[in-house]
């Protein structure tokens, strides 16, 4: 039995052992890891998640137990100190002394701490470890307590700089990115697409300084600002350092191995160090004279080693190594494949650029406009891994080789695009090394038709998770491919497609959920499914959330969404933001008597927070005596359509923007969606309505209104695209209701209209076809569908306050008239507010 | 103050309310001496479950507001705050990782609805 010790449980290490025993039967080797961290190995590219959720064990690569199955030997909290290459043993920190045939150094690297006078003060930290973190963190706890604004350095504008910033926003503290060189992210992008992102970070409120050398670090034993020219200095109370790293390689320094000039245990392309027993791999290990900072080659080399040792020689490690690099978590899209600036002698390069939106794309492209050499993709990176196959793979380019960032401009669709063009061989998930050939084969032979499978079946999407979009994509269409339908069932409860149970419902009317489930699905249900048959029941019969109570998300369930300390809010229609003084008058005395905080919401209507369970229907009430009904701010409904003052008042406007936002609100209102709705209606050009940024808009131009489907504001903004020019208010209407309807039917739950227009084969061209032309022949059914809902509509809080029955829901006990009496408020600028959570 | 309570430990039946005040498939809070608990009538399985209203995220009284389903033949409850959910027979935290809610026992006689406590 051989021996074989890896020092570091390390990411690669890791990866190491994973591999190690998978080729290799237990009585053969000894497997040993020391790992000086005191937990196991990892997943370090996604450590700022742990800012997130603070868990360290969902951040882990295998649970202790797993080492043990796998009759491994894990220390960890243990360094190992000397390697002794004369007895082939080494020793660690704690003397202890072990012999191996062959030995692993996977140390990693150490963040390089640049020699300024002042980094060791309190309040430095660099950025590598969970305990790095924890100790980030609690300082910035410890600062918030004390500091009114404060303020956090990053040192560096590199890819892990820039997601330390990010980290350091979401800790509640100002980020001030320093670096170096006259860019962001210098190695990776041109001068152009840095300042891009710079203008797009800026607007996201992390603020950057370039060519800035830090002279020192001030502050009386801790920090207190940094100090670059002679009366340049940023005042901060923290400060990361994140510019860049350097080989743990003191092991095989002290033990003699070849080293390279700036650090790095030198190795060949089978892994192995100068001592043919010794190999190195990781972020230790200088390949080609280069230390390689990506997890990808560091599980490559993991892989060549272990072909090595168990004496599989021919495996080696390529030459050439792929460096390209999608930046995570920043919230901007940044990527940068192949050689993203290219002298003018080897190729030519195809730039956009739109300031105004924050896009850069480049693309250089061989002279002869063959190949795809490399590029740079800010602020939407949809094409990346379509791009990076293409270079990777040498794929023919498109006759116009702007098309590739551009999309096709002559109205036709991009032939370019689908994953199935890629080669057999190209490497999908880079980080596993799987290929497109391995998944397509395992879908077709193995029976692997999810993406779940395929994940657990061939490890892809488990490192960066880069390359999932593109995994969905081969899944997709290897199945079309062999003739079946793409299963995207939404829950362990039914095997189908929302679409699949809308038609099931309407078709087979079924009136109730128990009974979906009886009859379509197995179980009993859960909190994916449960609220997804209530849309359906919604905008099938249009009933309200009151019938199947039990079945509609919380904030349905009791018709308002629930707050911080379990209270609710009231929220009555506005439509088109017009409202009376009578109106106001009405919503303050009822605000005020009910001790309500309120404020003008962003959707241009009146929020009361703070009102307990028992109250809601009390108030409501009385809302609706004054005239008032639901503003359904609760469902994934219609919420509000914001208008601007249009042509009754504004000297600009060119049509009424208020009296056709009003006629719109009224028509849709209650009308229930697979997500929330919400439009605009804008008097002209100038768009004060946002309309563009609704899932559906009006713009009042010469001639009739524009007409603009499925724009979102929220997490990821869209503008609205255009679907009809000039076109009477009648028309429009028609439109939109078929629109609505088509949408409605066809989206999976939970989608905007933007990203349901994004999935659709065809895009706009394909609503158009739709909606205008009728090219399915389904209008007379969209336009009756609509009817049926807009005829049918009811305030559902009316219907609850004068049916006892569902008024009875009200109350906090059913066996007990108090109060809760653990519902608390503090006071707020005159108003109110929950206890904030600790 | 929550904890969970096993049939063969209860000393007091506390009788709680008609079963008519419990929604089908759904959840209503009682009180009992100090405590919220959330007692569920899950209609479609025949069973009645309690735990603790207090849910452990954040320490919110809303359980009982959650929606009931099931995972894996596992009877749950989600949390109406931020969807965290826990088994009604164990009270695990089934999608992450807070600690176990208090699970209290139920029986049903005529039409009242008792819930089990040691003390
Ligand atoms: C009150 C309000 C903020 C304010 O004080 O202004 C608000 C408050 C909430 N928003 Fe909003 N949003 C409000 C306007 C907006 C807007 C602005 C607008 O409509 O013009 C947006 C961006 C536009 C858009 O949706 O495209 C907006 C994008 C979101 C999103 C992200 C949606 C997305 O597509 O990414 C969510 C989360 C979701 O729906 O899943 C959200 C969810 C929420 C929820 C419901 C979160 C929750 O579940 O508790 C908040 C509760 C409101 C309450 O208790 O009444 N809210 N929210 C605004 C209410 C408008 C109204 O009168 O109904
Ligand atoms: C915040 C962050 C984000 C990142 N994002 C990305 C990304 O998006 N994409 C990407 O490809 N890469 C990313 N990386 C880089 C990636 O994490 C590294 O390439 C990878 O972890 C290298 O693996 P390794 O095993 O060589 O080193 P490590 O994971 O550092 O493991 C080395 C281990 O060896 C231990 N060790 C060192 N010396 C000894 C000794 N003498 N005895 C015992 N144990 C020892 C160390 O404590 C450490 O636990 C990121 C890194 C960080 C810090
Ligand atoms: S942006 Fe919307 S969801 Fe987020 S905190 Fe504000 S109101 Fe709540
Ligand atoms: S309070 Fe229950 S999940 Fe957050």
């Amino acid at each position: 039995m051989k021996t074989v010790i890896v020092v570091g449980n390390g990411m690669v290490g890791y990866k190491f052992c994973e591999k190690f025993v998978a080729k290799t039967d237990r009585e053969a080797f000894k497997l040993i890891v020391f790992g000086e961290e005191p937990r196991e190995a990892y997943d370090r590219v996604h450590l700022s998640a742990f800012f997130e959720n603070g868990d360290a064990k969902r951040l882990s690569l295998a649970p202790r137990e797993w080492y043990e199955e796998n009759g491994i030997e894990l220390l960890t909290n243990e360094r190992v100190t000397d390697i002794h290459r004369n007895s082939k043993t080494i020793t660690t920190l704690s003397e202890k002394t072990l012999a191996y045939d062959y030995l692993i150094l996977a140390t990693g690297s150490a963040p390089f701490v640049p020699p300024v006078q002042g980094v060791d003060k309190d309040g430095v930290f660099v950025y590598r470890t969970i305990e790095d973190l924890e100790h980030t963190l609690a300082y910035a706890e410890q600062i918030k307590k004390t500091t009114r604004s404060p303020k956090a350095a990053i040192l560096g504008g590199g890819l892990l700089g820039l997601e330390a910033a990010k980290a350091v926003k979401d800790m509640g503290m100002e980020p001030h990115v320093v670096e170096f060189a006259p860019k962001l992210m210098p190695r990776q992008l041109d001068a152009r697409s840095s300042k891009v992102l710079q203008v797009k970070l800026e607007s996201m409120g992390i603020n950057i300084h370039l060519s800035k050398a830090t002279n020192q670090i001030l502050g009386n034993g801790k920090i207190t600002g940094m100090e670059f020219g002679e009366d340049d200095v940023l005042d901060v109370d923290m400060l990361v350092i994140s510019a860049g790293i350097r080989p743990r390689d003191e092991l095989g320094k002290s033990c003699g191995l070849k080293m390279g000039t700036r650090g790095g245990v030198v190795v060949d392309n089978t892994m192995r160090t100068s001592d043919p027993y010794i190999f190195a791999i990781g972020e230790v290990a200088l390949y080609n004279q280069m230390i390689y900072g990506l997890v990808a080659p560091g599980y490559e080399m993991a892989n060549v080693a272990v072909g090595q040792i168990i004496g599989d020689v021919e495996t080696h490690m390529a030459a050439d190594i792929d460096m390209s690099t999608k930046l995570k978590l920043i919230g901007v899209d940044v990527a940068s494949f192949g050689i993203p600036f290219m002298p003018p002698e080897k190729g030519h390069s195809i730039i956009f650029e739109n300031k105004t939106e924050s896009l850069y794309k480049r693309i250089n492209v061989s002279h002869d406009g063959q190949k795809l050499l490399g590029g740079i993709l800010i602020g939407d990176a949809t094409d990346y891994n379509m791009l990076l196959q293409m270079y990777l793979n040498e794929m023919p380019l498109p006759k116009n080789p702007e098309d590739l960032i551009l999309g096709s401009r002559g109205g036709e669709d991009v032939s370019f695009g689908s994953a199935m063009d890629l080669p057999d061989t190209a490497v999908v998930c880079s980080c596993e090394a799987v290929t497109k050939g391995q998944i397509c084969c395992s879908v077709k032979d193995d029976g692997n038709e999810t993406v779940k499978a395929i994940t657990k079946a061939t490890k892809a999407t488990t490192g960066c998770g880069g390359c999932k979009p593109m995994v969905e994509d081969l899944v997709r269409e290897t199945l079309k491919s062999l003739g079946k339908v793409v299963k995207t069932s939404i829950c362990e409860h039914f095997a189908y497609s929302r679409q699949e149970l809308y038609d099931i419902v309407k078709l087979k009317g079924i009136q109730n959920f128990d009974e979906l489930l009886d009859n379509h699905g197995t179980g009993h249900g859960c909190e994916v499914c449960k609220p997804l048959g209530a849309s359906i029941f919604a905008s099938i019969y249009n009933e309200t959330a009151n019938r199947q109570e039990t079945i509609q998300d919380s904030n349905d369930r009791y018709l308002a969404n629930i707050q911080r300390n379990g209270t609710y809010s009231v929220v009555p229609r506005v439509a088109a933001g017009e409202i009376t003084p009578k109106q106001l008058m009405d919503i303050g005395r009822i605000a005020q008597k009910y001790d309500l905080y309120t404020k003008i919401t962003g959707g241009q209507r009146i929020d009361m927070f703070g009102a307990k369970l028992h109250e809601l229907p009390l108030i409501w009430e009385e809302l609706i005596a004054e005239g008032f009904e639901t503003g359904q701010a609760y469902g994934k409904s219609l919420r509000t359509v914001k208008s601007c003052v249009g042509s009754a008042w504004c000297r600009y406007g060119m049509d009424e923007s208020v009296s056709f936002a009003i006629e719109i609100e009224d028509r849709y209102k209650g009308i229930r969606s697979p997500h929330k709705l919400k439009g605009g209606v804008s008097g002209c050009i100038r768009e004060c309505a946002e309309a563009r940024g609704k899932d559906f808009g009006f713009i009042a131009v010469e001639g009739g209104w524009n007409v603009y489907i499925c724009g979102n504001g929220g997490a990821n903004p869209k503008h609205a695209v255009l679907l009809a020019e000039k076109v009477d208010k009648e028309t429009a209407m028609i439109y939109i209701d078929r629109f609505l309807m088509f949408y409605i039917q066809t989206a999976p739950p939970l989608t905007r209209t933007a990203a349901w227009l994004d999935k659709l084969g065809g895009g706009i061209t394909y609503v158009q076809d739709v909606v205008i032309n009728d090219s399915l022949g389904i209008a007379d059914e969209l336009d009756r569908g609509m009817q049926v809902l807009v005829d049918s509509y009811q305030c559902e809080w009316k219907e609850a306050v004068e049916n006892p029955e569902i008024r009875a829901r009200y109350t906090h006990f059913v066996n007990s008239e108090e109060e809760d009496e653990t519902v608390e408020f503090v006071s707020l600028r005159e108003q109110k507010m929950p206890t904030p959570w600790v | 103050m929550y904890e969970t309570v096993k049939p063969k430990e209860v000393k007091t039946w506390f009788k709680a309310a008609e079963v008519s005040k419990f929604p089908k498939n759904g959840g209503a809070c009682i009180k009992y001496k100090d405590k919220q608990i959330a007692v569920f009538n899950f209609t479609r399985e025949g069973t009645w479950y309690a735990c603790q209203n207090a849910c452990p995220h954040k320490m919110e009284m809303v359980l009982s507001r959650g929606m009931i389903g099931e995972e894996n033949l596992v009877p749950k409850v989600a949390c109406p705050m931020h969807k965290k959910t826990f088994s009604l027979k164990t009270g695990e935290n089934l999608n992450g990782e807070l600690e176990a809610i208090a699970t209290y026992p139920v029986k049903v006689e005529g039409d009242v609805v008792y819930v089990g406590f040691s003390e």
